[in-house]
């Protein structure tokens, strides 16, 4: 049984992220509205609950990672360091300029915090198990989240990348399935059919873990259960939804990449404040 | 020709990549960072003389050189020295976008080796042939690209890349090559090395194309022409101002390399020699696919990679320069080049 306060901490945490998204979707006139907060909850439970990181040392070698292999979503992930402190929150509003720190895809040279340079799909499970081979080596225990698409597994390196793990037995590596059903051009299920995915994972050798990916006690009680898995990597498949927490873009295949409105980010942010308010501290 | 079981146990081979992979053995007992992947060809490509001495640290990926590429990105993120190991064809085609995306982009200590380069598989043909490897590899920014003329060229590159921190590309021939380079010279990443002196024409090749361009400059001398011979094992970063001090006052330049003409060692010295006059002559292989043939030299002659090309060229270029001592085209546009 996980503690109300801690739920309540982290689902005010995954509020907060999405606000951020909606005003970095603002500030560059365009942006990955729907991938990002549909990852929101899943990002802000490992960032601010799950994972062993330091903003004051980001590089220690014991500390877990997590590849954002959907590297479109990142505005989740910057979302969650600029809370911590990796980089200034101003620099939320000057994403995608020329120079800045945020870049439209995530950069590690560029920004603090990243783990891995990805955006083209595909390739982040694969960089998982290739730290995951390393802290074996090294015979450290750290952990390798890996934020996957379920457009995103249409490309075939992730198949690679599944057997791989499984055949090497990297428990370290998490994969979380960000299960939104819908990919650039409409929905999964008419675009390029990614289902049955807990059969497809299972046969490939993996633990596989089904969650609804927005209540925040089951994404913990997951994300606690995969460290308890030996000998298997685990995913675990998040049912969520695109855009989730924002009326006009929740399930719309529309907000895959987008502009928004002034009237509609007074939308987005009066509907976050609301659910704010009804998450006391 | 020495076989490769003859030499394989004096250390002292001429085959590349058995060169490669001595070397690579010997720098694993040095350097516990040093980790090797293979995508289902190590015996070709002779990675396994990793795998016998430090099976730890050996991951046969089997044959996913997408995987390969980026896992090896994994490897290196969290402190180690990734070699992987494919025919050039696949591990620069095949995973290009994960060695741009993951790799390059992040500027990873990754070392990518293209084994059998060029036509050196012979047999297998056009899809096992990389003639377009070193343009892939050179147009992408950080990288690093390293061409050897023989095995001893490979032992000293193979270090030089352990010792140098990024990502490199290391070009190996399949066949035996003579020894060439001088052993008690260094080897330093980016350096030209002078194979033989002469004041007509410089002679710029890579690879196996070194030791045919020094046969070159003997044939060029029996008829009276000084052609000196300039080993650019480095194609990237080139020493753009070693190519230019080599150049001064040559009244011609010839590249010779077993690749496309677009892209590799001639299109990089044509552009470091842009603002000169210096009359240029590229021999490589002219835009085309390789294919199968009975043998790599067979294939070499076919596509006009011989020691009569490179001679023809520096004869013919260098009597096109004293027909008309300036280009046509400084000519009719002057100030312009």
């Amino acid at each position: 049984m996980i503690a109300d306060g801690k739920i309540r901490l982290l689902q005010r945490k995954a509020c907060v992220l999405r606000k951020h998204i909606v005003r970095m979707v603002r500030a560059s006139k365009t942006g990955h509205l729907g991938g990002s907060c549909s990852c929101a909850d899943i990002v802000a439970a490992l960032y601010f609950s799950e994972m062993n990181v330091d903003s004051s040392n980001p590089a220690k070698p014991d500390r877990d990672r997590l590849i954002l292999s959907k590297g479109h979503s990142a505005l989740a992930q910057y979302a969650a360091l600029a809370e911590l402190g990796y980089f200034p929150l101003d620099e939320l509003d000057r994403i995608k300029r020329i120079g800045a720190v945020l870049q439209g895809h995530p950069d590690l040279t560029k920004t603090p915090g990243i783990e891995a340079n990805t955006g083209s799909l595909g390739q982040g499970l694969s960089i998982a198990n290739g730290m995951a081979l390393a802290a074996r080596l090294d015979g450290m225990q750290y952990r390798i989240y890996v934020i996957l698409g379920d457009g995103e597994i249409n490309e075939g390196q992730v198949w690679e990348a599944a057997m791989f793990a499984a055949f090497h037995k990297l428990d370290l590596v998490v994969a979380i399935l960000d299960k939104n059903g819908i990919q650039g051009m409409g929905f999964t299920k008419d675009s390029l059919d990614t289902t049955p995915l807990g059969d497809k994972w299972r046969s490939f050798g993996w633990n596989v873990i089904e969650i609804d990916g927005h209540d925040m006690e089951q994404v913990l009680s997951a994300l606690d259960q995969a460290k308890h898995c030996n000998g298997k990597p685990t995913i675990i498949i998040a049912e969520t939804v695109k855009g989730k927490g924002i009326s006009f873009a929740e399930n719309n295949v529309g907000y895959h990449n987008v502009a928004i409105t002034q009237e509609q980010y007074d939308t987005a942010i009066r509907e976050l404040n609301a659910v704010l308010a009804g998450l006391p501290c | 020709m020495l076989s490769i079981a003859k030499t394989e146990k004096s250390g002292n081979t001429t085959n590349p990549r058995v060169a490669y992979g001595e070397a690579l053995a010997e720098l694993a007992a040095e350097n516990r960072n040093i980790v090797v992947l293979d995508a289902d060809l190590r015996t070709s490509t002779r990675s396994v003389a990793v795998r016998e001495k430090f099976p730890e640290r050996f991951f046969e990926m089997g044959i996913a050189e997408q995987n390969m590429a980026a896992t090896a990105a994994g490897l290196a993120l969290a402190g180690k020295i990734p070699f992987i190991n494919s025919f050039a064809v696949f591990c620069t085609g095949r995973a290009y976008d994960q060695i741009r995306t993951a790799i390059c982009s992040a500027r990873l200590n990754v070392k990518i080796v293209g084994s059998s380069a060029g036509l050196s598989d012979f047999g297998d043909g056009c899809t096992h042939q990389s003639v377009e490897d070193i343009s892939l590899m050179r147009s992408l920014p950080n990288m690093t690209v390293i061409v050897p003329c023989d095995a001893v060229e490979v032992r000293k590159a193979v270090r030089g890349m352990v010792e140098y921190r990024g990502p490199v590309y290391l070009r190996l021939s399949r066949s035996d090559m003579p020894h060439i380079f001088d052993d008690a010279l260094p080897f330093h990443i980016g350096r030209l090395h002078k194979m033989c002196d002469g004041s007509d024409a410089v002679i710029f090749a890579a690879g196996t194309m070194t030791a045919k361009a020094l046969e070159a400059s003997q044939r060029l001398r029996l008829g009276g022409i000084s052609a000196k011979v300039i080993n650019v094992s480095t194609i990237k970063p080139l020493d753009v101002e070693g190519v230019l001090r080599e150049s001064a006052g040559t009244k011609c330049v010839v590249t010779a390399e077993e690749h496309s003409v677009i892209g590799g060692l001639g299109c990089a010295v044509a552009a470091a020699l842009r603002k000169t006059r210096v009359p240029l002559e590229f021999v490589g292989i002219q835009d085309r696919f390789g294919m199968s043939g009975t043998s790599h030299e067979e294939l070499l002659e076919h596509y006009g990679l011989t020691v009569a090309a490179i001679v023809s060229a520096v004869k013919t270029t260098l009597d096109e320069q004293r027909r008309s001592p300036v280009p046509k085209f400084c000519q009719s546009s002057p100030g312009s080049v």
